[in-house]
């Protein structure tokens, strides 16, 4: 149970066409990532996959029932919220305790919930208090809580770190991931942080301007770009592309990864200058500027001395050019 | 303020005026209510005098207290502000909901036309209301007065009440859609409680107005059993004598409820319970 069929969803605000016929299969037990830049229309998706909001056209089906004209509390789903949409007047316990009341269980069942989920939420200790009285953190794990005592067949999160510092965001990331081992249940997330997507996703769907770019594992998206704002997109730092022309190549660009470059003091095949440094201990990006190919990103492991001015020549990793034609498309 | 900003001349100067201020924005109030401790004689002697043992006297609020049934004017006011009141918020809070969470056709254009209201003075309309209060059976009653303060107080209501409305968070109210809570409930129990410092605000601009107003009791409902406070208190104001202590000693009593309510809205407006929705 938990599997999620969309088929040809098309929103539209107005005039402005936010989804344009979206069509996405997610198996029980997945663990799916939209990821995108703002305004793509991940957020929107996912809302409409939730019924907050009503597609324009097309089907919404989880587990095979077509839920479109469902209300959002009838289709067997919970979701988390960027801003933890905590109930600010209910103590947490009552805060997780709403929807299932709401729902008719009985009482025992959902104390059993409850102490369930605060149990593997370490929130025992904060049941009794309010909101306000928790810091970030211990919000966005009762808006988990909330979601995990529903016992749905669809976890929605709507970029549930974003609001949270570096370090708690690591460890909440940390904790989404073994609950979706220990739950087994099919999760949807939405983030504009490729890191996330990558981290957590067994499927990663990359979203642009209302469509779908490329659906696939992680280290498919990587290796296998299906096209140039996939390739940009996916990596940190991004990928440079270099105008196929310069490099003597029929395709209109070619693309490398900074972490597939080689810098040689002496010998390379793009001889250029740094331009700027950045020492990261465990990496160093250097920016390039070659003769050849024009600014490139270089990222190298551990340390390595640069300094602005230095003469650097650069050498792509063999088979590790990936190539784009006209319309972006990559070229096998 | 940090001393590291503070100047003594600017903090004084600050100070004295709005000690100033406040001493002229008081002084009527304050003159009212020293008057109408005192004998008629002392009142027009010695104005700005508070009242000596020999100038106290109770004859104001005897007077009040006997002539005329200044307890059920008390109370048709009372009842007219809080009613009035009641159903501002209720409508004007319901109406603002709609049209800050609901997209639909001419939502722009309802806004604007329940605005429109501020701009228009609903007195401007006192024949034709007249008029429809007359066909429908409803003058000298207090729910003509009650209807009209309602329709009075809704545009400002709503007007305020549909800025903060957008401020409350999309993701509090889709929470509730997904635990299962109707629409009335989220609004009810959500976003109510988050806008309270705005319905107190808008709670205390209606019913001053509302309390104070002089000229639809007289119109609309002048009988003996609707007169309100401010009606009431006319009977002492004649053409050729006027009963000053009668009059200064029911404008004073007037005071209290509303002062009351001010300060019951007043504590809302300070309190925040905002804290610990979102972020």
């Amino acid at each position: 149970m938990g599997s999620l069929k969309i088929e040809q969803v098309k929103k539209s605000f107005g005039n402005v066409d936010v989804l344009k016929g979206i069509d996405l299969a997610v198996e029980d037990g997945e663990f799916v990532v939209f990821v995108g830049p703002s305004g793509c229309g991940k957020s929107t998706l996912l809302r409409v996959i939730a019924g907050l909001e009503d597609a324009t056209s097309g089907r919404v089906l989880i587990d095979g029932d077509d839920v479109s004209a469902t209300p959002p509390a009838k289709r067997g789903i919970a979701m988390v919220f960027q801003t933890y949409a905590l109930y600010p007047h209910l103590t947490v316990r009552d805060n997780m305790a709403l929807g299932l009341k709401q729902a008719g269980e009985p009482i025992a069942e959902i104390d059993k919930r409850i102490g369930a989920a605060s149990a593997m939420l370490g929130l025992e200790p904060y049941l009794k208090r309010r909101p306000a009285e928790l810091s970030g953190g211990q919000r966005q794990r009762v808006a988990i809580g909330r979601a995990v005592v529903r016992e749905p067949k669809l976890f929605l999160f709507d970029e549930p770190l974003s609001n949270l510092d570096a370090a708690l965001r690591v460890n909440t990331r940390l904790e989404i991931a073994q609950l979706h081992r220990r739950l087994k249940a099919t999760m949807i997330y939405v983030t504009h942080d490729q890191v996330e997507a990558m981290t957590l996703a067994d499927k990663i769907v990359v979203l642009n301007a209302g469509r779908v770019e490329q659906v696939g594992a992680p280290m498919e998206l990587y290796n296998a770009p299906a096209n140039e704002f996939v390739a940009g997109f996916i990596g940190s730092p991004k990928m440079n592309f270099i105008d196929g022309g310069r490099l003597g190549e029929s395709v209109k660009t070619v693309g490398v990864r900074p972490e597939h470059i080689t810098v040689d003091p002496a010998k390379g095949d793009w001889k250029g200058t740094v331009v700027h440094a950045e020492h990261l201990g465990a990496d160093t990006n250097l920016f390039l500027d070659c003769e050849k190919t024009g600014m490139l990103t270089v990222r190298l492991f551990g340390e390595y001395a640069a300094e602005p001015g230095m003469t650097l020549h650069a050498t792509p990793q063999p088979g590790r050019l990936y190539r784009f034609d006209a319309d972006g498309r990559a070229v096998k | 303020m940090s001393k590291a900003t503070a100047s003594p001349a600017r903090s004084i100067a600050a100070h004295g005026i709005l000690i100033l201020y406040t001493i002229i924005a008081l002084f009527p109030v304050l003159i009212v209510i020293v008057n109408s401790f005192k004998s008629r004689q002392a009142i027009f002697r010695e104005p700005l005098m508070p009242p000596t043992a020999s100038t106290f006297d109770l004859i104001g609020y005897v007077t009040v207290m006997k002539q005329g049934d200044f307890l059920l004017y008390f109370q048709n006011s009372f009842v007219v502000t809080v009613v009035s009141l009641f159903f501002v918020l209720l409508f004007g809070a319901m109406a603002a909901f709609a049209l800050s969470e609901y997209r639909f056709r001419g939502n722009t254009l309802m806004g604007l036309y329940l605005a429109l209201g501020i701009m228009i003075p609903i007195r401007l309309a006192t024949v034709a209301i007249l008029q429809l209060m007359v066909a429908s059976g409803l003058v000298n009653t207090l729910t003509a007065l009650v209807l009209v303060y309602t329709a009075q107080g809704l545009p400002l209501a709503i007007f305020i009440l549909s800025e903060f409305m957008k401020g409350v968070s999309d993701d509090l109210k889709n929470a509730g859609r997904i635990d299962g809570l109707s629409e009335y409930t989220i609004f009810f129990r959500l976003v109510l409680p988050l806008v309270r410092p705005a319905m107190a605000t808008v709670a205390v601009f209606t019913m001053i107005p509302i309390w104070n107003d002089l000229w639809f009791p007289l119109i609309l409902a002048p009988s003996e059993s609707t007169k309100t406070v401010t009606l009431g208190a006319q009977l002492f104001l004649g053409q050729y004598v006027t009963n000053w202590n009668a009059v200064l000693a029911a404008l004073s009593l007037a005071i209290l409820p509303v002062l009351i309510l001010y300060i019951a809205f007043s504590r809302q407006l300070i309190r925040g319970i905002t804290s610990g929705a979102v972020k």
